[in-house]
Formats: C-alpha cells, structure tokens, sequence
C-alpha cells in the first residue's frame, strides 16, 4: 500500500527479524509511520492537523479513563463526585480542565483538519473513502462530545441533555417515543446519565477504530498534497519519518503549549459558568447554548422559525442533521477535476466565503435567538446550503482553473515561496488533472 | 532540504569530533520531549492516592468513658476496624507473665499501651496473616486460646496484649498511633 519506491523493513536485530517473521507489527509501523511510508514533500503546515487530532484523542482517552476512576454515574452523586474531583483528588483539577479543554482542541484541530480537505480537495478520488470514514468520525466525536457534557450534571449538561434529545421528539410520530426511549425517562434523569456514560466511554474506542480505517484508506493513494498534482517520482516524496515525524513533532509541541497555557490559565474560558449549578429539573438557565463547537449546528436548528408544510421545528432538526450529511455527497457535488483550491481562483473565493460563513452561524449560534442574529442565522445557513448544493457543482462547471505543475517536484524546486502557487499565473490555459 | 544536507557536506563540525548542530538539536528535543512526557506520568498516577477527603477522615476521637473493665469495642477508623480492650488487672498480668523472647514478634504489653493508661489495648482488628476480623471484641466471641483474640480465618490465635501466640499471622495486631487528649478520650490518628 504505498510507492513502488518506498523503503523495505529489513529489520538488522536478530530479535526484531524474530518477532517481524512471527508478528510483522514494527514493519506495519515502519510502513505507516516510518521510513517506508513516502510522502509527497511539499504539505504545508495544514497537514499537520491530523497527527494532532489523533493526540488530541490519544489525549481524552488517557485522561478520561483516569477521570472514570472518580466520577460518580448518578443524578445523586455526579455533580458531587465532579467536584470532588476538582477539590479533593490529587490532581483532579488538572485532569479535569486537561479534559474538557481537551475536547475544545479536538474540535478545533478537527475543524482545521476538515478546512485543510475542503480547500486542498482532499474528499475527491481517489481519497473519497478517507473523506467517508472522517465525516462518520466526525459525527462520533459529536455524539461522544454532547454526552460527555451531560456527565457533570449541571444546569447546562441537564438542559443540553433535554434539548438535544428533544431534537428527536420533533420527528412526526414516533419521535415522542424515541425521545423516551432515549432518555429511559420523561425528562433527563438517572437512567439517562448511567447509559450516557457507558456510551462515552465506548465511543472513543469505536473512533479509534475508525481512525485505523481512515488511516489504512489514506495510505493506499498516500497524501494529497498542495498542488493536487498526483506523486510521479521519487523525487515527489520524502519518507515519513524522519521528515513527518519531526514537523509533526515539533508543530505537536507547539500546540501543546497553547492548550497547556489554556489548561492552566483560563480553564473555564470555553465553558459555561451555569455548568457550575447543579442540574435542577424546575428552572431553565436564562440563556441555553451548547459547547461552542457545536454554535454553528446550533444556529441552523434555531433559523427555522415559520411552519411551511412541516412544522419550524422538524425543518430545523432536518437542516442540521442534512448540514452534516450533505458534506457525504460531497465527492460527487463537486466535479472539478483539479484539486487543489490554489489553483481554482474562484473556488477559493468561495472557500473563504464558506469559511466566514460558518463563522458567522458559530457567532449568531452562541447568542441568544433574537434579531437581528435570527435572520443573519436564515441568511447564513441558506448560504451554506447553496455553497454544496448549488455553487460547487457550477463552478466545477465553469470555472478556468490555472496550469498545474508538472510534478511535485518542479514546483517545489521552483522556489520555496511559491511552492503551492501556480507556475505562470499569466498563462491561464485551463488544467488537465 | 537540499541546501541543508549541502551545507553539512560542505561545512563539517567546527571541533572536528562529528557532533553536528543537528545531532544536538535533535537529542535535546527528543530529550524534552522524554522528560515532558515523564512528568506527565505523576498526576496520572498520583490521582489513585487516597484523596484529600479521605485523608480528612484519617483521625478520630472516641470516648472510652462507658467501656467497662473487661469490655472491648470496635469502632472504624480509616474504613477499618480498630478494638479499643478495656484490660483486666487478670489479663494484664497474664501478658506480662509472658517471656516475651519466646514469641514471634517479641513486645510486651508496656511497649503495646501509654504510660498511666496501661488498661488500654488499643489495635487494629485486622489479622496480620490476610486481612480477616478477628473474633474478640463483643461479649461471648471465641477469644482463642490465649484469651485475647481469634481469627476464624486462618485460626490465627492473640494473647491479651493482643501479641500473635498460634497460627499463620506473621506479627502482633498493629496497634495505631493513638494520644489520650482526656483520660477518657483517645485521638486515633
């Protein structure tokens, strides 16, 4: 699964060609992460999100599962037993914020990662699969995430819980029932947090698994890359590590140090302070919004506002859950044959207009719903439907896009700066993929 | 990355030994990282620790004013057991009777209790051999052999000193730091 050209483990310990002959684990690593994985040499720092969503759930598994120890699943005791964790364990504070924070940088390294796609064509073929298996580990980190938020059983995981199961009460008929079924209960209660957290602390592991798939599924055409230009030669690639290792490692180091400083300055910066009241089923917080990684989903529930056919309220729960699963179609919404956006002059308009978009749907999404946030949601998430739905498909009809490389390695060699530019911006004859 | 391995061709170390500025950027990194990730180990493994709020538990005061000569009870100190034995002037002597280098674990009765409160027989009720509650304490137990205490476990068989006399226990039931604050309160702890 890789060039013909790659290194091959011949592995000079006589224990290691022991254990390779019997298991040939270290020649799976050497071949996935190591000398005898190549890559195409010129990824830009965008590629390096990857590597750190996988620290960021290495990260959440290993303190979450230290938090388990402590935590208490019962609407008597978790809130108690959360800031028991705070205050009395040793280092349970850390643990905690290390934790919560943790998801906040899993969700962004994840946006960032699923951006660096979108712009660079990463979801076309022949990589539609890693596109496939990220979007369902995407929505595994929601569905983990959301529950996770419930465990602490303050006002916020309480009325998230109601709210966010409500979604599925808007389904005509059996929505009702699901909604019960779902919560083992009429409103949140015990029931509902023990089986949240078996779920969050199965889901992790299934997103590890699926992340092996992702992975497996990228390592068969390898990388995209900035030009989109497929690898030709050896002179395209350069072997994982130490190349990869070391940028991944040290642009690892520098992440960690931003989410250290958070950690341990301003922890509860991306919280909410009503998540520090106990969960009271007789009052509602005066202003109820999720995580802020999910403001943006949140804004397209709340911009349906008029019953038209179906109530506002199915409309609303149709649009977000379609915001997502549209992204499943995109491989075949956009036809064009060139991938990357830096050499789609239009397309990349449109990928920064997408990009402030969603911005502003994540900004209305963490405001009260009142005008004029209401219509600026409306107008945002029709936006956002006509990106997918209408602009890429046209565009990979009309637009002119400009040369493409030759290889890799020609525009790499052309010049550092302009290693992911196009080579003559004057000649724009369209490409040939 | 071909100027880079240009200029190590061309420009080899400056002290002629072959340590490169890269060899030493790349130990001290690795070494950061080795040492960042070490000390990353110590919350993940000190969190098992017992907790501040059982530690807050990890004294008691009891008052022993109602324990009568002869009499023993069991109260719980840190989620165990203690035996606090009002002794006999009988069984005191009984233990002091005893050649103490014959035993297992030599102590006499005096290295066992305080000075002016030798009637007080303070001792975890855990059996030294695994951990079972010896019998005792309440009124009308088996008392072993010895008159003290009997672990029907194991048949582990303690003196009045609470000294081990028969059977698989290793040691004397562990007697707890403990300080009369009155001559009717002790502080266990």
């Amino acid at each position: 699964m890789s060039f013909p050209w790659a290194e091959v483990y011949r592995p000079k310990n006589p224990l290691m060609r022991w254990v390779d002959e019997r298991l040939p684990l270290p020649r799976l690593v050497y071949n996935a992460v190591g000398k005898g994985y190549p890559v195409p040499r010129n990824l830009n720092y965008a590629y390096n999100f990857g590597v750190l969503a996988g620290l960021a759930l290495v990260i959440q598994i290993v303190t979450g599962i230290v938090l388990a120890m402590h935590f208490e699943p019962s609407a008597a005791g978790a809130f108690a037993s959360t800031e028991h964790i705070m205050r009395d364990v040793n280092s349970g504070w850390f643990l905690r914020y290390a934790h919560s924070n943790g998801a906040s940088f899993f969700f962004i390294v994840t946006y960032i990662h699923i951006f660096r796609g979108l712009y660079y064509g990463s979801y076309k073929a022949p990589r539609e699969m890693v596109w496939l298996l990220g979007l369902v580990i995407f929505l595994l980190m929601m569905a983990t995430a959301f529950m996770g938020y419930v465990l602490p059983w303050g006002q916020m995981s309480f009325w998230g819980a109601k709210v966010i199961t409500g979604l599925f009460g808007a389904i005509p008929v059996i929505g009702e029932p699901i909604q019960t079924w779902l919560l083992g209960g009429f409103a949140p209660d015990h029931a509902t947090l023990t089986r949240f957290f078996s779920l969050h602390y199965l889901l992790p592991f299934v997103i590890a698994g699926v992340v092996i798939l992702h992975i497996w599924a990228l390592h068969i055409p390898g990388s995209t890359n900035p030009t989109g230009v497929d690898v030709k030669t050896p002179q395209d690639t350069l072997p994982f590590h130490p190349y990869y290792t070391a940028k991944d490692g040290w642009f690892a180091g520098l992440c960690i140090t931003l989410y250290a400083a958070v950690v341990f300055f301003w922890p509860n910066f991306l919280g909410h302070a009503d998540n520090y009241i106990p969960a009271n089923p007789l009052s509602t917080p005066a202003e109820i919004v999720p995580e802020w990684y999910f403001w943006p989903f949140y804004a397209i529930l709340r911009a349906f506002t008029v019953d038209f056919i179906l109530p506002a309220k199915l409309w609303g729960v149709l649009a977000m859950f379609s915001s997502i699963l549209l992204l499943f179609f995109l491989p075949w919404l956009d036809k064009s044959p060139v991938r990357s956006g830096s050499y789609r002059p239009k397309f990349r308009i449109f990928f920064w207009v997408l990009i402030a978009d969603v911005a502003v749907l994540g900004y209305c999404g963490g405001l009260p719903a009142a005008e004029p946030y209401v219509m600026l949601s409306q107008v945002a998430t029709i936006y956002y439907f006509a990106h997918f739905l209408i602009i890429l498909p046209i565009l990979s009809m009309v637009e002119r896009t400009l040369p493409l490389p030759n290889s890799i390695s020609e525009s790499v060699l052309h010049g550092e700066e302009a290693e992911a530019a196009p080579i003559d911006l004057g000649d724009a004859t369209p490409a040939k993929a | 990355m071909a100027a880079v391995e240009l200029d190590e061709g061309a420009a080899p170390a400056a002290d002629g030994d072959g340590i490169r500025r890269r060899d030493f950027i790349n130990i001290a990194a690795v070494s950061a990282a080795g040492v960042g990730g070490l000390a990353l180990l110590y919350p993940l493994i000190n969190q098992m620790n017992p907790s501040a709020d059982v530690l807050a538990l990890a004294s008691i005061e009891v008052d022993i004013a109602a324990i009568e000569e002869g009499q023993a009870i069991k109260t719980i100190w840190r989620k165990q057991p203690i035996f606090i034995r009002h002794l006999t002037t009988a069984e005191r002597a009984a233990a002091d009777a005893v050649d103490v280098s014959s035993l297992r674990d030599p102590q006499t009765l005096a290295d066992r209790t305080v000075e002016g409160h030798r009637q007080w027989l303070i001792t975890l009720g855990v059996c030294t051999h695994l951990g079972c509650v010896p019998l005792g304490a309440a009124e009308g137990e088996n008392r072993g052999e010895y008159g003290g205490y009997f672990c029907p476990c194991h048949g582990s068989h303690y003196d009045t000193a609470g000294r081990i006399r028969k059977g698989p226990a290793p040691s004397n039931l562990e007697v707890p730091e403990f300080e009369f604050k009155t001559d009717t309160v002790v502080q266990i702890g």
